[in-house]
């Protein structure tokens, strides 16, 4: 790589968001032209790296430099004035706006100053000239509610390139997109690689990276571990990069030998979320993982078990018995617990008291579901709070009052008291510590020696590996393999879960 | 301390209210006369706002109390006409007819029933139809209002012997102020010691939240708008004994007074937050308001510019407080 054919440079970059080091002297070169794939597992620090280059988050250290000269970034409108472009996963669109309008937002042409008329013609005119440029295809006055998900990024992309970008950040920009949509993208990319425009890709799915990619970065645990040209790695070689050799003592020892089955779910498939015929069991004390991809219907196939979303088909048995679920209530009446993955939209009352949200659901459990006895569900969950090493001013403060890690806790309590039979964590330590985690895990190993059945959702292998005794793979809404964590490596799910092959039969 | 002085705040202004009043007109204000009729003018708003403080903590609101008390009104004084034998010319011009007991208990449950049907109807709007609650009621006040007027060609219906509601008493207390209390009391004990009560906060809360713990959401609010009705059909029928009659006209931009009160007491627009403690205090701050204007003879279009500017204020000293809080 020489030097002049350098666009973008980030030197030694270090971040910490409080006690996480998100990323350690990182540095990360991408050529003109090029495009370069950022590979990495969730929490490797890929997103923490792209916030800083798109100015959202300042770096404690390091330096960027943009085509030689260096940048210092106060916000992301700095950013995009130096000519990088974020292509987000949630599209930022005005829907009943045109296609040529949402390009234009924010800094329409005028034709008269004075009373602030847009010259739409010469916005039309401009849009379609850079459509025909990279050989776009659409309609500058299409309405974006018309328009399909690819439509509406190449309209992202037009707002960008009209600003005169040199780099161009997409984050998993596939996984709203149907395959031949994704195709169009692949072209699109390869048509802004020869107009001479940098592209950092991130993706999950390996097969594009290697479709795409000129150079390939792998990002582990805050540090760049190894950063080629794509036509010296492997696909193997890149998930072992991701993976990496990692100390496994962090996670408790599994002692519990699983019984008979408790949990039973037989062709699950709900429509409306792309899951279809899943089928898996849960004995006694034991913890099933389930991995797999952002978008690969892990979460939706436990909202349908739960009677959240509406099953297609699918039946389900909670020792030995058929459960009839059409919603939350008729699941937690059966004995099924759902910690839902994300705890601010789904799982807490927020402004309301720690305590009442954990007694919520479990009033008839503690004796409570004619008449409150305050003074009792106060020293109640004092007591869970206090096993829960808990870090409240008092059970009755608001929840928004605790930290990411208690308010999770809190979660725990409410599905402790429930005493369920079966119970499914979806993604139970994202976004705390490593303190409070290590609490769950030991939390969730001491639930399985009880003899509960629980499926942990996960979006962190090694998470699973240390945690589960076997491993679910989910790949576009379809059970894609079923494994034993003593017998597979995380490598293998990795395979499983992104990488097509029509051959695995689960 | 936070939770506390949140409380403070309505009731110090209650006080101060008080306060104002018998500095500026200590004679006719501070009699235990006047503190009564102000209790027993508070009575039907009062019980109302009972009902409203529930449906503003699950964030809705019920814009149609006005027009729904007036309809119930309407709808009780025929049932005890009708059943006491009067035709509908007797009824629709106003003859004097004398009731029995047993009707006008009966009619007086009907009002109520009525109520409860309106609320229940609103309910199922929201909940099946999955409308906003403001848009529901906004065409229902209109609703309401409009069989209000057709019923008896925009006439009031006269029920000369029907007082007992506002002025009879027990063991010396006004029943109206008894009824009152009575609802209070109970509603603040649902709201407070039941598992119902903690699904009414959890609603308003975070509704997603309400439903992945299990709450039947849609069953709560429905509940929660048909007691409501109900209560307004009491207050309804506490209005015509006030004025032996139903009134077409009655309870015209009365939901100010009920929401201004509720809000004033501490509840939330955004949900979630909100006592029966605090409803109280509001309803009382807004009928001493009132009563004292009125003996300062200042006009009620005046009163209607006071209360506006306090329900603001409420809200304003509400947010900054909960900014403090977070902050």
């Amino acid at each position: 790589m020489s030097d002049n054919n350098i666009i973008l440079r980030m030197e030694h970059i270090s971040k910490s968001f409080g006690p996480v080091h998100a990323l350690s002297d990182v540095s990360f070169q991408v050529r003109k032209g090029a495009v370069h794939a950022l590979c990495g597992e969730n929490g490797a620090g890929k997103s923490t790296l792209m916030k800083i280059l798109s100015g959202v988050h300042t770096p404690d250290s390091g330096t960027i430099e943009i085509d030689g000269s260096p940048c210092v970034f106060d916000g992301p409108a700095d950013a995009i004035q130096k000519g990088v472009s974020m292509l987000y996963q949630e599209l930022e669109l005005a829907d009943y706006l045109t296609v040529y309008e949402n390009v234009f937002l924010g800094s329409e042409i005028l034709s008269n100053k004075l009373i602030h008329k847009v010259d739409t013609a010469e916005e039309i005119a401009r849009t379609k000239k850079l459509i025909d440029q990279y050989h776009f295809r659409i309609d500058p006055t299409a309405m974006i509610s018309s328009l399909t998900p690819g439509e509406c990024q190449i309209v992202e992309l037009l707002k960008a390139l009209m600003r005169k970008v040199s780099i161009i950040v997409m984050d998993e920009p596939t996984s709203s997109l149907s395959e031949s949509e994704a195709q169009t993208l692949f072209q699109i990319i390869n048509e802004l690689r020869t107009q001479g425009i940098a592209v950092i890709y991130i993706s999950h799915r390996l097969e594009e990276v290697m479709e795409l990619a000129d150079d390939i970065s792998v990002l582990r645990d805050g540090v760049v571990v190894h950063s080629a040209p794509r036509k010296d790695l492997t696909m193997d070689e890149i998930v072992r990069h991701m993976v990496g050799q990692r100390i496994n003592d962090y996670y408790p020892a599994r002692l519990t030998t699983p019984g008979e089955v408790r949990f039973k779910a037989e062709n699950i498939s709900c429509e409306a979320a792309g899951v279809s015929g899943v089928s898996f069991e849960v004995k006694r004390g034991e913890i099933v993982g389930m991995a797999g991809l952002v978008g690969a219907g892990r979460s939706e196939t436990a909202s349908a078990i739960f009677g959240i979303l509406p099953k297609l088909t699918g039946r389900c048995w909670l020792d030995g018995k058929e459960l009839t679920i059409r919603c939350p209530s008729d699941a937690i009446r059966q004995g099924i617990a759902l910690l839902t993955e994300d705890r601010k939209r789904t799982g807490l009352c927020l402004g309301l008291p720690c305590s009442w949200n954990i007694t919520l659901p479990n009033y008839g459990k503690i004796g409570m579901d004619k008449k409150l006895q305050l003074a009792k569900e106060h020293q109640l969950c004092s007591e869970y709070g206090n096993e829960l090493k808990l870090k409240w001013s008092e059970p009755d403060a608001p929840a928004n009052s605790l930290s990411g890690g208690n308010q999770q806790k809190i979660l725990l309590a409410r599905w402790l008291m429930a005493n369920s039979d079966f119970l499914i964590f979806d993604e139970p330590t994202r976004g705390i510590d490593v303190g409070a985690k290590k609490e769950i895990y030991n939390l969730l190993n001491q639930l399985s020696a009880e003899g509960k059945a629980i499926l942990v959702i996960s979006s962190e292998l090694p998470e699973i590996f240390g945690i589960c005794d076997r491993i679910l793979v989910m790949r576009r809404g379809k059970l894609a393999g079923c494994l034993n964590t003593k017998e597979t490596t995380q490598a293998e799910v990795i395979h499983i879960a992104a990488i097509e092959q029509d051959n695995i039969n689960s | 301390m936070n939770k506390f002085a949140k409380q403070l705040f309505p009731f110090l202004s209650l006080i101060f209210i008080i306060s104002l009043w018998t500095f500026l007109e200590p004679d006719r204000f501070l009699s235990v006369q006047n503190f009564m009729n102000v209790l027993r003018r508070s009575s039907a708003n009062g019980i109302m706002a009972a009902g409203m403080t529930f449906i503003i903590i699950t964030a809705g609101i019920d814009l149609s109390v006005g027009s729904m008390l007036s309809l119930s009104a309407i709808i009780g004084s025929v049932v005890m006409l009708m059943l006491s034998g009067a035709s509908w010319v007797q009824v629709s011009t106003g003859e004097m007819i004398n009731m029995g007991v047993f009707p006008m208990i009966i009619g007086t449950f009907a009002g109520i029933a009525f109520g409860a049907l309106c609320g229940f109807a609103n309910g199922m709007m929201i909940t099946r139809l999955k409308l906003a609650p403001f848009i529901v009621t906004l065409g229902s006040m209109s609703i309401f209002r409009g069989f209000s007027y057709l019923t008896n060609g925009a006439k009031p219906i006269a029920v000369h012997t029907y007082t007992w509601l506002d002025n009879g008493t027990i063991a010396g207390i006004p029943s109206a102020v008894l009824l009152f209390v009575i609802v209070l009391l109970s509603m603040g004990y649902l709201l407070k010691y039941t598992p119902f009560g903690r699904y009414t906060y959890a609603i308003g809360s975070n509704e997603n939240t309400a439903f992945h713990v299990g709450i039947n959401v849609n069953k709560v609010k429905v509940w929660i708008y048909t007691i409501t009705g109900a209560l307004v059909g009491l207050a309804a029928m506490i209005t015509t004994a006030r004025s032996s009659s139903a009134q077409p006209t009655a309870g015209l931009s009365l939901e100010l007074d009920i929401i201004a009160a509720v809000i004033i007491g501490g509840c939330s627009p955004n949900g979630g937050k909100g006592t029966m403690t605090g409803t109280l205090i509001g309803t009382l701050l807004i009928s001493f308001l009132r009563n004292g204007l009125n003996l300062l003879d200042i006009s009620s279009n005046v009163q209607l510019v006071v209360i506006g500017l306090i329900i603001i204020f409420a809200v304003t000293a509400d947010q900054i407080a909960t900014k403090h809080n977070n902050g």
